[in-house]
């Protein structure tokens, strides 16, 4: 037998009742892995790194308002606009509403001009520009659908119809992308299409666009161009907001319902409940075992050293079922992915959120184990022999 | 040559405004081999002296001086040392840890050396044969009787061969024979292992088996030793 082996064996001098104190921190550990992958997954979904010198220009009121793709040559002419891009938000279903994935018809030279931090052989950019019905998509969604350049790709619109009253969309994959960044492993990105054959072909709302990006040509007059950009509009049919990409992502997100702080939420009330339950049990097993301790003293375990083993047993109880439940969440995770991507894209249960997790049932462990340590620290061996 | 000396030992607990004199110039030599007899009324001190002479307690004034060292200056961790290497405790209710089998509470005390893993085990299972346990070494304290139980606790007491070995009430909460059989245990200890035992007890029959016995009243020691 070690020291760990005692601490193990005084772990469950009550069975039941440890059983059902690991139970209730791995549940709460599964809740974690769970609700952070998701809003994780939610997090990184945007639609790229956000530039300082850029801005996004979107309908003043809603998200699902249009702008006028003649709005962005009033915006060129903007004092302080260095290039101006858009795009759309398409909808649509590929095969299966299962595969979620976002998909913007753009126009070519413009859009990868703006996001110069995306890389595209110039072929095949070249070949997009030409190619009426071409499209793009990030190497890493082509890789995780098995498309290759040349393929024809189906998407079914379901927000946009076609004049013909058709809603098959077939685009020609003319060329892949890469973000630079962990969309590349994930698959996730944006599929990208050619605006000029969307704005033709589609039943409705000709001219219109979602909204525009602007570069701006010195960064620290982005507030004072964002202002002239909605000035310009403010009395028209088509007001709008412009803020940093940044401000943009975040109000996207606030409008979506803040799942990071929702997430937060819970878990924080979940582990408030860990902390009473577990903190309860450790009390009491303290209790139960006063002249234990206070035997193992007489020995000659130092008051640190019996401190150290009733805060070992809190660590233990908390790390063990804290990596039974990432280990639980992560299986579980993997089970509801699919049903989860068509809301959030793809979600993986990422090594920092497996490492705040260890992390905090450390932590519940020290905070757990920490008052009956003291207690077990300060205990007189004659008093507590005395006691019984 | 004497293992235990006390010189002057007054104990006394204060209460709010009232002083309790428990031990009042207590005067004491334990020869090395001897098997003491500490006996006296409940609540006559017994306890508080033989926790004294095991280092979990401290006089108000006087010196205790135990195996040659004083341990009135020592520290907490220092004591704790001092313990582990010199004394073994054996108490009435036993005191063994319900969650581990015998072989396993004999083998707490060597948790504190440097022995590998084999050789504490040998060695509890040693101690457990000494105590004629060595057939329970698997069994847990529930599954023992309370005789057993108290063999376990000795041989837990025993197995840092401690030279000291201090009871309080060893056969206190056992029958007569099996008391006896403790009795006897620790007799043998005392004869063919050399252990000085110093044991409290207030069963006169008990004290039979030891070859001194001192009485405690009033906060004074009595008796045909001292
Ligand atoms: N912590 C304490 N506070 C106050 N009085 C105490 C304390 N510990 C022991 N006593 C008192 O000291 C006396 C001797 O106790 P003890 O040594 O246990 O006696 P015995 O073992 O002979 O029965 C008792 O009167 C007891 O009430
Ligand atoms: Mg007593």
């Amino acid at each position: 037998m070690s020291g760990v082996g005692l601490v193990w064996s005084n772990l469950f001098r009550k069975k039941v009742r440890t059983v059902l104190t690991l139970l209730s921190v791995l549940v709460a550990f599964v809740l974690f892995t769970m609700l952070r992958s998701v809003a994780v997954a939610f997090d990184s979904g945007g639609f790229g790194p956000a530039g300082v010198d850029r801005l996004q220009v979107s309908p003043k009121f809603s998200i699902i308002d249009p702008l006028l793709i003649s709005q962005l040559r009033e915006v060129e002419r903007v004092p302080g606009v260095a290039a101006v891009t858009h795009a759309d938000w398409f909808g649509g279903i590929y095969q299966d509403s299962r595969n979620f994935f976002p998909k913007f018809p753009v126009s070519p030279k413009s859009y990868f001009e703006m996001f110069s931090e995306f890389a595209i052989d110039p072929d095949q950019l070249e070949a997009f520009q030409n190619t009426r019905t071409g499209a793009v998509a990030p190497a890493g969604m082509a890789a995780r659908f098995g498309w290759e350049v040349g393929d024809k790709i189906p998407i079914e619109g379901d927000i946009y119809p076609k004049l013909d009253g058709s809603r098959l969309w077939e685009f020609d994959l003319v060329g892949t992308y890469l973000h630079g960044d962990r969309r590349d492993e994930t698959g996730s990105g944006v599929f990208l299409f050619h605006y000029d054959y969307f704005d033709e072909a589609k039943q409705f709302g000709q001219g219109q666009v979602g909204w525009l990006t602007v570069r701006v040509e010195d960064p620290e007059q982005a507030a004072e161009v964002a202002s002239a950009i909605d000035a310009l509009f403010e009395n028209s049919l088509n007001p709008t907001r412009t803020a940093t990409e940044d401000e943009a992502q975040r109000e996207f997100a606030r409008q979506q319902g803040d799942i990071g702080l929702m997430t937060t939420g819970i878990l924080a009330a979940v582990f408030f409940t860990i902390l009473l339950l577990t903190g309860n049990t450790m009390a009491q097993s303290l209790r139960e075992r006063v002249p234990e301790l206070a035997v193992l003293k007489t020995f000659g375990f130092t008051d640190g050293s019996v401190a150290l083993l009733v805060l070992a047993e809190a660590v233990l109880l908390g790390v063990v079922g804290g990596a039974l439940g990432v280990g639980l969440g992560t299986l579980a995770m993997m089970a509801i992915e699919p049903q989860l991507q068509q809301f959030f894209g793809l979600i993986e249960v990422t090594w920092p959120v497996v490492a705040s997790a260890l992390g905090i049932a450390l932590l519940l462990g020290l905070v757990v184990g920490s008052v009956p340590a003291l207690t077990a620290r300060r205990l007189s061996i004659v008093d507590a022999l005395r006691a019984r | 040559m004497a293992i235990v000396e006390l010189r002057g030992i007054e104990k006394s607990y204060t209460k709010g405004r009232e002083t309790v004199d428990v031990l009042t110039g207590i005067n004491l030599e334990i020869d090395e081999g001897d098997y003491l007899a500490l006996m006296g009324p409940s609540g006559s001190g017994k306890t508080t002296l033989l926790n004294m002479i095991g280092g979990i307690d401290h006089p108000t004034s006087g010196s205790v001086v135990v195996g040659g060292e004083s341990l009135n200056g020592m520290s907490g961790r220092a004591l704790a040392r001092w313990r582990s290497r010199n004394v073994g405790f054996v108490f009435q209710f036993y005191n063994l840890l319900p969650v581990l089998n015998a072989r396993r509470n004999v083998e707490l005390p060597l948790l504190l050396t440097k022995l590998s893993g084999k050789q504490r085990k040998k060695n509890a299972d040693t101690a457990l044969e000494i105590v004629g346990l060595g057939d329970r070494a698997s069994h847990k304290p529930g599954e023992l009787s309370g005789g057993q139980q108290q063999r376990v606790a000795i041989a837990r007491a025993i197995v840092a061969d401690p030279s000291l070995l201090v009871c309080d009430e060893p056969t206190g909460d056992l029958d007569r024979d099996t008391a006896e059989e403790i009795l006897d245990l620790l007799a043998i200890l005392n004869r063919e292992h050399g252990k000085t035992i110093v044991m409290v007890t207030h069963d006169p029959k008990a004290a039979d088996h030891a070859s001194h016995v001192l009485h405690l009243d009033k906060g004074r020691l009595s008796g045909d030793a001292s």
